[in-house]
C-alpha cells in the first residue's frame, strides 16, 4: 500500500485540478443544456484562451490572474459571434450539422495555432509558480489552490446567473421547451448566442487559472475535451451541480489513477469511465434528465 | 445497371493510366486520391447511408494497419495472408463497438463521442504496448516483391488501391440498389418509422458498422504496405478520422460517387494550399476545416447534391 501522506497529497492535488475541469465542463454543459448540441470546439477554444493568457503575459507582461478581466469578456464576445454568425447559420435546424460545424471549427483553430505558433510547448514564469502551501500536512502549489478557489467562485457566479437573472430564466425556459419559449417572446437566437458566449467565457477564466502551473501548445485542448465530456456525461447532461461534482471526482480519479498506473494509463481510466457511463447510465450518475 | 457501367469505365480508365503516364508525381497523386476515396467510402457506408456519424473511424483504420504490421513484423506472416486478418480485425472491432453502442441506443452526438473516445483509448494502448512498437511505431521491411504485397513501381500500388476502391464502389452501388440498402437508409431517415415498418434496426446498423470497419481496415492495410510504417498517432490520431468523413461530406453523403469526388477535390485543394503557402504544418488541415464549415453551411448535400439539383432543374425545364 502507498503511504497515506502521498495519497492525501495526491487526492488534494486532484481536487484542485478537478475544480478547473469542473469550470471547463460547466461551459460545456451550459451549451449542451440550451442548444442540445455537443460543442466539439470546446477544447480548441480553451487552447485559444490559453494562448491569449500566454501572449498577454509575454507582451504587456500581464499577470495571468490580472488577465481575467480581459480574457473573460474577450472569450464571451468570440463565443457570441461564433454562434450567431457561424454555427447558428450552418445548422439548418439539424443537430448533425452543428456537430460537424463545431468539429470543423475545432480543426481550423487547432491547425491555425499550429501554423502560427508551431507545435512548441510554451509555459510562463510567475513569482508564485513554484510556491507551495501546507494543507493538512500535504504540500500543495499555491496557484493550484488559487485555481481551486477561483473555479468555485466562477461556478457560483454562473449558478447565480442561471437561477436569479432574467437571462438565466430565459436560458432555462429554452432548455426545457424551445418552441414555447419562442412563443412567449424570448429571442431564442440571442439566448443561444449568449449561452455559447458564457460557455466560452468560462474557458477564458479557466485558462487564467490554469496557465501558471500548466502549459500551452496547439494540441493542449484535446486532453481536456474528452475529460470535460466525461464530466458532463457523468454529472448528467445539462446539470450544473453534476458538472461540479463530476469535475472534482474526475480530478481525484485521474490523480490517484496516475499514482498507481502511471500518467498515460491513468488517462485510460477516465476514458473507460466515460464509455461505461455513456453505455450504462447515459442520464448521468446524479440522475438529471438525459 | 448504368451505375455499374460508369464504375467499370472509371476502373478501365484508371487501369490504363500507367500506360500513358510515367510521372511518379502524377501516379502518386492518383494513388493518394484513391486511398482517400477508400477511407471516404468506408465512412460513407455508416455515416452517409446509415446516418451514424463516427468521429473516430481511425479506430478501424488503425486496427487494420496494426494487424497488418504486427502479423508481418512480429509473426513473420506473408502480407497476402495478413490482409484478410486485418480486414477481419476491422470488422470485429466494428461489431464490438456497434454491439456496445447501438444496443444502448446511442446515436447522434453520443455515438460520435463514443467512437472518438474508443479511438483515443486505442491510441494510448498502442503507445504503451511493446508488440505495437509503443511510441516508436512499427516498420515493415522493404522487399518490393509482389509476393509480399509490395511493388517496385507505383503502378503496382495503383492497381492494389484501385482494386480496393472498386470493392468500395460495389458496396456503395449495392447499398443504393438492394433491399438491405433501403433498410439502412430508412433507419437513417427515421429510426422509429423504420422500426415500426418491421426493419430490424439494431441488426441493420450492426451490419453497416461491420462493413464500414472492414473497408476502413483495408485503407489501413494499404497505408502500411505503401508507406511501410505505422505509429500510434498516424493509426489512431484524429487526422484519419477527419479525412474519412471529409471526402463524403464534400462529395455528397449517401451517394456512390461522392467519396471519390470529395477525395479528388480535397487533393486538388491540398496541393493548391501547399503551392501557395508552402509545406507549413497545420495549414492543410486548417483549410480542410474551413471547407467543412462552408460545406455544411452552404452545401449540406455536397457537390453531388449540387449536380443533382442542376439535373433535376434541367429535367423540370424539359418537361
Amino acid at each position: 500500500m502507498l503511504d497515506p501522506a502521498i495519497l492525501l497529497a495526491s487526492a488534494l492535488n486532484g481536487l484542485t485540478t478537478g475544480a478547473v475541469y469542473a469550470l471547463i465542463a460547466l461551459g460545456l454543459t451550459l451549451i449542451y443544456g440550451v442548444l442540445h448540441i455537443i460543442n466539439f470546439a470546446h477544447g480548441a477554444a480553451l487552447m485559444v484562451a490559453l494562448y491569449g493568457v500566454y501572449f498577454l503575459h509575454r507582451g504587456p507582461g500581464l499577470d495571468p490572474y490580472l488577465s481575467l478581466p480581459v480574457m473573460v469578456p474577450a472569450m464571451f464576445v468570440a463565443g457570441y459571434a461564433l454562434q450567431r454568425l457561424v454555427i447558428g447559420r450552418a445548422s439548418h435546424g439539424k443537430d448533425e450539422n452543428v456537430l460537424l460545424v463545431t468539429l470543423g471549427i475545432a480543426i481550423v483553430l487547432e491547425n491555425l495555432a499550429l501554423f502560427l505558433f508551431k507545435s512548441d510547448t510554451q509555459t510562463i514564469d510567475t513569482p508564485y509558480t513554484f510556491s507551495t502551501v501546507s494543507i493538512l500536512g500535504a504540500m500543495i502549489s499555491v496557484p493550484k489552490v488559487v485555481a481551486f478557489g477561483g473555479a468555485l467562485v466562477v461556478a457560483a457566479l454562473l449558478l447565480l446567473l442561471i437561477r436569479r437573472t432574467d437571462l438565466g430564466r430565459a436560458i432555462r425556459a429554452i432548455a426545457k421547451e424551445r418552441q414555447g419559449a419562442r412563443l412567449v417572446g424570448i429571442d431564442v437566437e440571442h439566448v443561444f448566442a449568449m449561452s455559447f458566449g458564457i460557455g466560452l467565457a468560462c474557458l477564458g477564466a479557466a485558462a487564467c487559472f490554469l496557465l501558471p502551473t500548466y502549459y500551452v501548445n496547439p494540441q493542449v485542448g484535446n486532453g481536456f475535451v474528452l475529460i470535460a465530456f466525461t464530466i458532463v456525461v457523468l454529472g448528467g447532461m445539462g446539470s450544473f451541480a453534476g458538472a461540479l461534482a463530476g469535475g472534482l471526482l474526475i480530478g481525484v480519479v485521474e490523480s490517484l489513477g496516475g499514482l498507481w498506473l502511471g500518467e498515460s494509463l491513468g488517462q485510460i481510466g477516465i476514458f473507460l469511465i466515460f464509455i461505461a457511463v455513456l453505455l450504462f447510465r447515459p442520464q448521468g450518475l446524479f440522475g438529471a434528465r438525459a | 445497371m448504368r451505375g455499374l457501367a460508369g464504375i467499370a469505365a472509371f476502373a478501365v480508365a484508371i487501369a490504363l493510366m500507367p500506360a500513358f503516364v510515367t510521372s511518379g508525381y502524377a501516379l502518386n497523386a492518383m494513388i493518394m486520391t484513391l486511398y482517400a476515396a477508400l477511407l471516404g467510402q468506408a465512412w460513407n457506408v455508416l455515416g452517409g447511408f446509415g446516418g451514424q456519424f463516427s468521429f473516430g473511424h481511425a479506430l478501424f483504420f488503425g486496427t487494420g494497419a496494426y494487424t497488418m504490421a504486427v502479423l508481418q513484423v512480429n509473426f513473420g506472416w506473408n502480407a497476402w495472408a495478413a490482409l484478410p486478418a486485418a480486414l477481419a480485425a476491422g470488422g470485429a472491432i466494428g461489431a464490438a463497438i456497434g454491439a456496445l453502442t447501438f444496443r444502448y441506443g446511442l446515436r447522434g452526438s453520443y455515438f460520435a463521442l463514443v467512437t472518438l473516445a474508443f479511438a483515443e483509448v486505442f491510441r494510448i494502448l498502442a503507445n504503451t504496448f511493446q508488440f505495437t512498437g509503443a511510441g516508436v511505431g512499427l516498420m515493415v521491411p522493404l522487399s518490393e516483391r509482389a509476393a509480399d504485397m509490395q511493388f517496385a513501381t507505383r503502378a503496382g500500388y495503383l492497381y492494389l488501391i484501385l482494386a480496393l476502391v472498386l470493392v468500395g464502389f460495389l458496396v456503395s452501388w449495392w447499398l443504393k440498389h438492394s433491399r438491405y440498402g433501403a433498410w439502412l437508409q430508412a433507419v437513417r431517415d427515421n429510426e422509429e418509422s423504420a422500426a415500426a415498418l418491421g426493419v430490424d434496426v439494431l441488426r441493420v446498423k450492426l451490419q453497416a458498422i461491420v462493413v464500414s470497419g472492414v473497408l476502413m481496415a483495408a485503407g489501413g492495410a494499404f497505408y502500411v504496405q505503401y508507406l511501410h510504417y505505422i505509429d500510434p498517432h498516424i493509426a489512431y490520431g484524429p487526422a484519419v478520422s477527419v479525412e474519412a468523413l471529409l471526402a463524403p461530406i464534400i462529395g455528397g453523403m449517401g451517394t456512390v460517387w461522392g467519396p471519390l469526388l470529395g477525395a479528388a477535390l480535397l487533393h486538388v485543394l491540398g496541393e493548391t494550399t501547399r503551392n501557395l503557402m508552402g509545406d507549413a504544418p497545420g495549414i492543410n488541415l486548417a483549410v480542410y476545416g474551413i471547407v467543412l464549415v462552408l460545406m455544411v453551411s452552404f452545401l449540406p448535400r455536397g457537390v453531388m447534391g449540387l449536380l443533382g439539383t442542376r439535373r433535376a432543374a434541367r429535367a423540370a425545364g424539359d418537361a
